[in-house]
């Protein structure tokens, strides 16, 4: 246009500038519209068919326009967000009194993904299912989107106006003018801060931590042994012999992301490096923990005190110290030899235990001293900040509730009135308090029974802080704007403190004071942060303190033992326990997590009483199918109806029930799934006790009961084609040991069934994809599970459903049982031995290089791809389920209904509302009914990687492509990688001989003697590989 | 045509002259329907409009309808696709293999048995469609069609596609092969008949002229098409049985399917004959027509195929024995002792030991014995395919997966869609075509010097 310097002109009148047409020509008309409006007599028929023309024209167009699905594009974009690609945030998951350091991943500005920060040296990259199902919950509908005041909506003023004048006139009643702040274990240092301020505000006020399930026996027990009320550190990765007495340690217990990366170093082997360690437990639940043990003993909770005394007193005679008195465990099978080897390996050993009784905590400490593992494989110097709540506290703060001294509650992020041991006496007393404020992010339990909610941000929209351990933090940044009106709670305190500070420069503040000086590195401040917020980790180093255990608390302990435990009671026992997936129950309203198969009995949607064998016989219950019975189980003068679940392992004369079930306030998904066993909870030398040790009873309804297993069938039937193992004695003389050679007799020789094939083979050249799997190392916690569901957007079908059959995840962990001596006939083994060795055995689409689903789909839709994956095409599926079903590892899914916008299926939160559907990745498609599933080896990640490394022009590097199941892998069981690269880590794992030119993928030779292949007579030839399960134990003994 | 031999019995009983067949046949054509027709026919419509809700159901909210689940992916469905199928070979092998074998005796019922072949054909179609995650997609996708998605093209490698192919194939020839039989029997009709009804079967009849070349051609043309349609006898539940016999699955991955599933295919087709030709030769009085020594044959068929489906059972759990393959002898065991026990022994019980009462004439003469025993058999083949499908899916490589299946009233729903939709089709064919081959029936009909004699 530029170059065009012709001025064009409408007429005569605007090149000479007519005032006239200036005027007219500045309106969007310049003439009038020949009309007659007055109805002016002429033109009447004109105007009719004028007006009647641009009438039906005008109607016609407007019921043209389609209708508008808005993508709005960014008018100013922002600086970090580009459209399809992925942003990473450091950030901190924190739920109640765990935090794990994490890296979130956002699309679009959503986060959809959250992974382990492999920048943390204590989980160091490792996640769970409860923290890669925490995303899910930010977009959960359910949550509060205000302030609430009696249950209807107000405002944050209204509220903090209120809040503030009631809070001054408690504190300055004479009578009664307790405030106190409720709360888990609070791991933010900034948060504790504001809850300072406004404790110095309030002086009347307390902060009473409480944790729904309690570590106050190990704190206190410390307190007793050393003087210093503390959960120390503890290091797995050092072990030769670790005893566990009831501490789930790789599912549940304190920090168990933490312990597993640690426990794995222990458990990998090579042909190299033929040690591991040895692992005894002793339990009466069979936890994910007890089902990875080399030698597991059932146990009465009963027989904890003593046992432990007993064990103490082994140890004692070796070291020289008294012995103490405390009970008779009776005869507890590998507890000698348990304590010979425990000796042995004095510095190289590690004692925990679950209980939560002090007394019995003071002798594991015990234990530990005399075997010199302070300083080795415990450290004290840098004391973990989980779970340090005080039980007497909070008893104490019911009783001060009950006699009215108390007139303001506040509930920090917490909810005792549904998971507390307290809950029945807090529920009634709560009324006696004038001021009751909750900070829930929903209208859960507590919320529901108070007078204001001031509703916290979700994790993964706020600013914050946890020191995990001492010295050792982990920085929060939000990596979404808040979603709703709600406000974060170390921010509420504050107001209601009386500053007006934000709280993200309140935080900022305190890092500059408070650790920014810790260091010398950096000298900025800006630097510092920026690099805090980078890695979100900060580690500055603990203290060194010394302690001294006081040999004289170990006898005072053993008396208490002595009275408290008493073995020869024959009646029946309750141990209650959390479940890996659901743990305390916070996270009830996350389909996943309730979908989420458990690690040991496979049930979803459910608790239930676990049982053993015996037990089921005496009752009459025979369970087939997840066809059982529900009972009534009386504890006390409670009694509740729940459903039995036939466990394997469960110790004789014992019942497990799960807490985190019964929630009546969660929200749709969680309400009303499984029974509550919160009020169960006793107190047992003031500490809460997971153990019922009498008064409990079962006895029959008769009323049948379905609970949803994902996997009904118990054992793998001594097959030996799936699952491989042998002790280590075995191998340490043989690398091959336990593995199952097939032959096929073929003209006179027996051959490997690879060498009978009518297949012609894949040769790739470029990548050849690859997973090993480690069975050695796989714990069986799930936390792949979750990941893969939330990577792959794959839906809940809900309870019905996966009583149907028809769970639709992507990788499962075969769980099976198995006897030391298998039986001989096919009856006896299809049923599990009283207490069973346990296998897990992760599975997903093995990705056959000779795959039989490709050859019967009659369209094509699966097909393999040039880098050795078995590819699905959804759009040209036409559901036959011919693949399925000639799929030896059955592994395809298929979708039975229309899982997403369907009203049948609205527990599918990710999939049924427009903010649940905002978790989903928009680089997977969410797969139409009537269509085949299956894993897809994260084809979307590899993509994405390949991408990136072309974009450079390089290939990519090993390690830069993760599958979601490996990075979430707390104990890295899985490693993914190419092996077409001779120097990938998985190729050194497979001890693969390098491709040689025109070699096809079924050629390639593996030298490591573990690898194998599931059903290798078949010769599908799967490109994922089993590593053998390797026990280390003895043969012979192995019948407790 | 050829002289019946003397020492022969007569086909034909009652002394029927070539007269009284046309007038016998042309009745039931001509007539008002009976109430029993009107009765019969209603019930079928009833059921069809009953099982279509079920259909309707499963088309609307997905396969999730039925009992299927991850383990088990094809259970009624498949299962009724194959017994339908199985059944409709009975017809082509009458008509066709009998005729080549030229065995005079089939006369009188081929006609019936291939109008059963077709709906069979039809009703088992309707299960590789209905089984479908997407059938709207599936319909036309599983065809070879040119099309606009580029170089995209069937899967010549599977077993489904042959499927395809073979069912269709032996659809076509069988429909054309029934229709050409019927042509001069529709000019018969025709001729007698005046108004509408000339005019239709007129179009029927194709201008049928009963010319002496016309009946040449007619000859040369049957003889073709059964040339024809005699391999298909084979091939189609061969390779309806390449389904299971190519897949990996323990108890599927069989060679001996195809003979296994031929045999079991004739058993249960001359058993569905045997069910419907009893009935019908009472409703239209045809007792001279379709003998007891047409009935007498047939168990003859059924003991010798049931004997080789028995033989074939037992052949397979030899193999799977001699094998050494531990999942192959998982499988069977698990037939026998596994939680479907029950369909297993049914399976033996009413396939392998009850046709073999038909080695006593007494009860291969008894028209109430073979009736029941038709149905039994009848049930023993449904109860073969379902044995073969689920108990072979619901238990195989890896225990973790093992799973029950459990039907819903969707896969009973839509099995009964089929069974309306056969009496149906079924009933329509035999109030409006002629349900015996008068024009064969004929040439087999003693001339009047042996009347005499006899």
């Amino acid at each position: 246009m530029k170059e065009n310097q012709k001025t064009y002109w409408k007429g005569i009148e605007q090149l000479s500038n007519d005032a006239d047409f200036v005027k007219k020509n500045e309106s969007e008309f310049p003439e009038y519209l020949p009309i007659s409006e007055t109805g002016g007599e002429s033109s009447n028929r004109r105007d009719f068919l004028k007006l009647m023309g641009f009438g039906i024209a005008a109607a016609s167009l407007a019921a043209c326009e389609a209708p508008v699905r808005k993508a709005i594009p960014y008018l100013n974009k922002p600086v970090d967000v580009d459209p399809s690609v992925p942003n990473y945030y450091a950030s901190t998951y924190v739920n109640g009194g765990d935090a794990v350091s994490v890296v979130v991943k956002t699309r679009e500005g959503r986060p959809i993904k959250v992974e382990g920060n492999k920048y943390s040296s204590i989980t160091k990259g490792g996640s769970s299912a409860q923290v890669e199902a925490s995303v899910l919950s930010l977009y959960d509908k359910e949550r509060l989107v205000g302030p609430m005041k009696d249950g209807a909506e107000t405002d944050w003023a209204t509220l903090d106006k209120e809040v503030t004048s009631q809070l001054n006139k408690i504190a300055a009643q004479a009578q009664g003018s307790g405030i106190r702040i409720v709360s888990n274990t609070v791991l933010s240092p900034t948060t504790k801060k504001a809850v300072g301020e406004f404790i110095a505000k309030y002086p009347t006020a307390e902060h009473i931590t409480y944790d729904p399930i309690s570590s106050y026996g190990i704190t206190e027990g410390n307190r007793r042994s050393f003087g210093a009320a503390m959960i120390p550190s503890y290091d797995f990765s050092k072990v030769k012999t670790v005893v566990s007495v009831g501490a789930d340690f790789l599912g549940t217990w304190i920090s168990p992301i933490e312990f597993s990366k640690q426990f794995a170093q222990t458990r990998k082997i090579n042909e190299h490096h033929r040690e591991m360690s040895r692992h005894y437990q002793f339990e009466s639940n069979l936890s994910l923990t007890g089902s990875n043990a080399d030698y597991r003993t059932p146990i009465l909770p009963s027989q904890v005190g003593p046992l432990v005394a007993a064990m103490y007193n082994a140890i004692a005679a070796k070291a020289g110290q008294a012995k103490v008195s405390g009970g008779n465990a009776g005869d507890v099978a590998h507890l000698t030899a348990a304590a010979n080897e425990l000796w042995a390996n004095r510095g190289k050993s590690l004692v925990v235990c679950g209980s939560n009784d002090p007394a019995v905590q003071v002798l594991i400490n015990g234990i530990n001293t005399m075997l010199g593992n302070y300083g080795t494989t415990i450290d004290t110097t840098a004391p973990v900040n989980y779970r340090q709540g005080d039980d007497m506290a909070m008893s104490n703060f019911v009783k001060d509730l009950n006699s009215g001294r108390v007139a303001a509650v506040i509930f920090l992020n917490c909810n005792p009135l549904y998971n507390s041991a307290e809950a029945s006496a807090l529920t009634a007393a709560l009324a006696k308090a004038s001021l009751t404020v909750s900070t829930s992010d929903r209208m859960d339990e507590t919320a529901a029974a108070v007078k204001y909610v001031a509703p916290d941000h979700h994790y993964l929209e706020q600013w914050n802080d946890a020191e995990l351990r001492e010295g050792h933090l982990s920085l929060s940044q939000p990596s979404i704007a808040p979603l709703f009106s709600t406000r974060q709670t170390p921010e509420s305190f504050l107001k209601w403190a009386g500053q007006t500070v934000e709280y993200y420069t309140y935080l900022q503040n305190n890092w500059k004071e408070s650790y920014f000086t810790q260091q010398s590195e950096i000298s900025s401040f800006q630097t510092f942060w920026d690099k805090a917020l980078y890695d979100g980790i900060v580690e500055l180093g603990g203290s060194e303190k010394a302690f001294t255990y006081d040999f004289a608390a170990a006898s005072v302990a053993a008396t208490s033992i002595g009275q408290n435990y008493k073995t020869q009671g024959s009646g029946l026992q309750l141990a209650l326990y959390q479940k890996s997936g659901m743990g305390d129950g916070s996270q009830a309203n996350n389909p996943w997590l309730q979908e989420m198969s458990d690690p040991i009995s496979k049930a979803t949607w459910d608790n239930y009483l676990t049982i053993s064998l015996a037990m089921a016989n005496e009752l009459g219950i025979k369970m087939t199918e997840g066809e059982t019975q529900l009972v009534n189980l009386m504890v006390g003068d409670q009694s509740i109806e729940v459903p039995v679940l036939v466990q394997p392992g469960q110790a004789p004369g014992t019942v497990g029930l799960a807490v985190g079930y019964g929630r009546t306030k969660a929200g749709k998904v969680g309400n009303g799934v499984g029974v509550n066993a919160y009020p169960f909870i006793t107190k047992l030398n003031g500490a809460n006790t997971m153990d019922v040790l009498a008064g409990v009873s079962v006895t029959t309804t008769g009323k049948a009961y379905r609970i949803a297993q994902t996997q009904t069938h118990q054992t793998y039937m001594g097959r030996e084609n799936v699952i491989q193992e042998a002790t280590l004695d075995e191998y340490k003389k043989d690398a091959g040991a336990g593995r199952w050679h097939p032959h096929i007799y073929k003209e006179g020789e027996f051959v490997k069934p690879s060498k009978i094939t009518l297949w012609s083979g894949h040769e790739y050249n470029n990548h050849h994809w690859a997973m090993t799997i480690d069975m050695n190392s796989c714990t069986g916690c799930s936390a792949c599970t979750v990941a893969c569901q939330a990577e792959n957007n794959i839906p809940v079908v809900g309870k019905e459903e996966v009583l149907n059959r028809r769970e639709m995840a992507w990788i499962r962990i075969d769980r099976y049982y198995s006897a030391a001596n298998p039986a001989g006939n096919k009856k006896e083994l299809e049923e599990a031995a009283a207490n069973p060795e346990v296998t897990f055995q992760p599975m997903m689409c093995q990705h056959c290089n000779n795959a039989p689903c490709e050859t019967v789909c009659p369209v094509a839709a699966t097909t393999h791809s040039t880098e050795g994956l078995n590819q699905m095409t959804y759009n040209r599926c036409i559901g036959t389920r011919y693949c399925a079903n000639n799929c030896p590892y059955k592994v395809r899914r298929f979708n039975w209904f229309k899982y997403h916008d369907n009203t049948q299926f609205d527990k599918n939160l990710s999939m049924n509302n427009d903010l649940g559907k905002m978790v989903l990745n928009p680089d997977v498609t969410v797969r139409a009914r009537g269509v085949m599933e299956k894993c897809s080896m994260c084809v979307q990640r590899i993509q994405s990687g390949k991408l990136a490394a072309k974009r450079e022009g390089r290939r990519p590097v090993d390690g830069e492509i993760n599958m979601a199941c490996e990075s979430a892998c707390p104990s890295d069981a899985i490693t993914f990688g190419d092996l077409n690269d001779p120097k990938s880590k998985i190729s050194q794992l497979l001890q693969i001989e390098e491709k040689k030119e025109g070699e096809k993928a079924t050629e390639r030779v593996v030298n490591e003697e573990r690898a194998y292949h599931v059903l290798e007579e078949l010769n599908v030839n799967p490109n994922i590989w089993y590593m053998t399960k390797i026990r280390n134990k003895v043969k012979e003994s192995t019948e407790a | 045509m050829q002289v019946t031999s003397s020492v022969r019995k007569p086909l034909i009983t009652g002394g029927k002259t070539v007269h009284d067949v046309t007038e016998d046949i042309c009745k039931q054509v001509e007539g008002k329907p009976s109430k029993l027709w009107l009765m019969a026919f209603g019930i079928s419509v009833v059921t069809l409009l009953i099982g279509l809700v079920a259909v309707v159901a499963t088309v609307w909210e997905g396969i999730g309808m039925w009992g299927l689940n991850k383990t088990v992916g094809w259970a009624w469905d498949i299962t009724n696709f194959v017994w339908w199928v199985g059944i409709g070979h009975a017809g082509t092998l009458i008509s066709a293999v009998l005729l080549l074998f030229r065995q005079k005796w089939r006369m009188a019922i081929n006609r019936a048995s291939e109008a059963m072949t077709i709906f069979a054909v039809i009703c088992a179609a309707q299960f590789p469609i209905l089984h479908m995650g997407r059938p709207w997609l599936g319909a036309y996708w599983a065809l070879p069609l040119p099309n606009t998605f580029g170089s995209l093209w069937v899967n010549f490698n599977s077993p489904l596609l042959w499927d395809v192919f073979a069912i269709s194939t032996y659809f076509s020839v069988s429909l054309v092969f029934w229709y050409l039989g019927l042509v001069p029997d529709f000019a018969t009709i025709r001729d007698r008949a005046d108004g509408i009804r000339k005019k239709i079967y007129g179009a029927l009849s194709l201008g049928w002229d009963g010319a002496a070349k016309t009946w040449s051609r007619y000859e040369s043309v049957s003889l073709i098409l059964a040339g024809l349609a005699t391999p298909l006898v084979l091939s189609v539940h061969t390779i309806v049985s390449f389904d299971f016999a190519t897949s990996v699955i323990p108890g599927w991955h069989t060679t001996i399917f195809p003979p296994y599933f031929v045999a079991g295919a004739i058993f249960s087709g001359f058993a569905m004959v045997l069910t419907l030709m009893l009935v019908t030769r009472a409703v239209f009085k045809l007792q001279d027509y379709i003998t007891i020594e047409h009935i007498e044959l047939m168990n003859i068929v059924i003991i010798v195929t049931g004997s080789i489906v028995g033989i074939a059972y037992i052949t397979e759990f030899f193999i799977a024995w001699y094998s050494g393959v531990p999942a192959e002898q998982y499988a069977f065991y698990n037939r026998m002792q596994g939680p479907y026990w029950w369909a297993y022994w049914s399976m033996m019980t009413c396939n392998v030991i009850s046709p073999q009462l038909f080695w006593f004439k007494k009860i291969r003469t008894s028209i109430a014995a073979t009736f029941i025993l038709s149905i039994i058999v009848n049930i023993g083949m449904w109860f073969e395919r379902f044995v073969i499908i689920v108990t072979s899916l619901h238990r195989d490589f890896l225990p973790s997966s093992w799973a029950m299946f459990y039907p819903t009233i969707y896969d009973a729903g839509v099995y009964l869609f089929t069974f309306g939709l056969f009496f149906t089709c079924f009933f329509l064919f035999a109030k409006f075509f002629p349900v015996i081959n008068m024009a064969e029936v004929k040439s087999i009909v003693k001339s009047s010097s042996e009347k005499t004699a006899a």
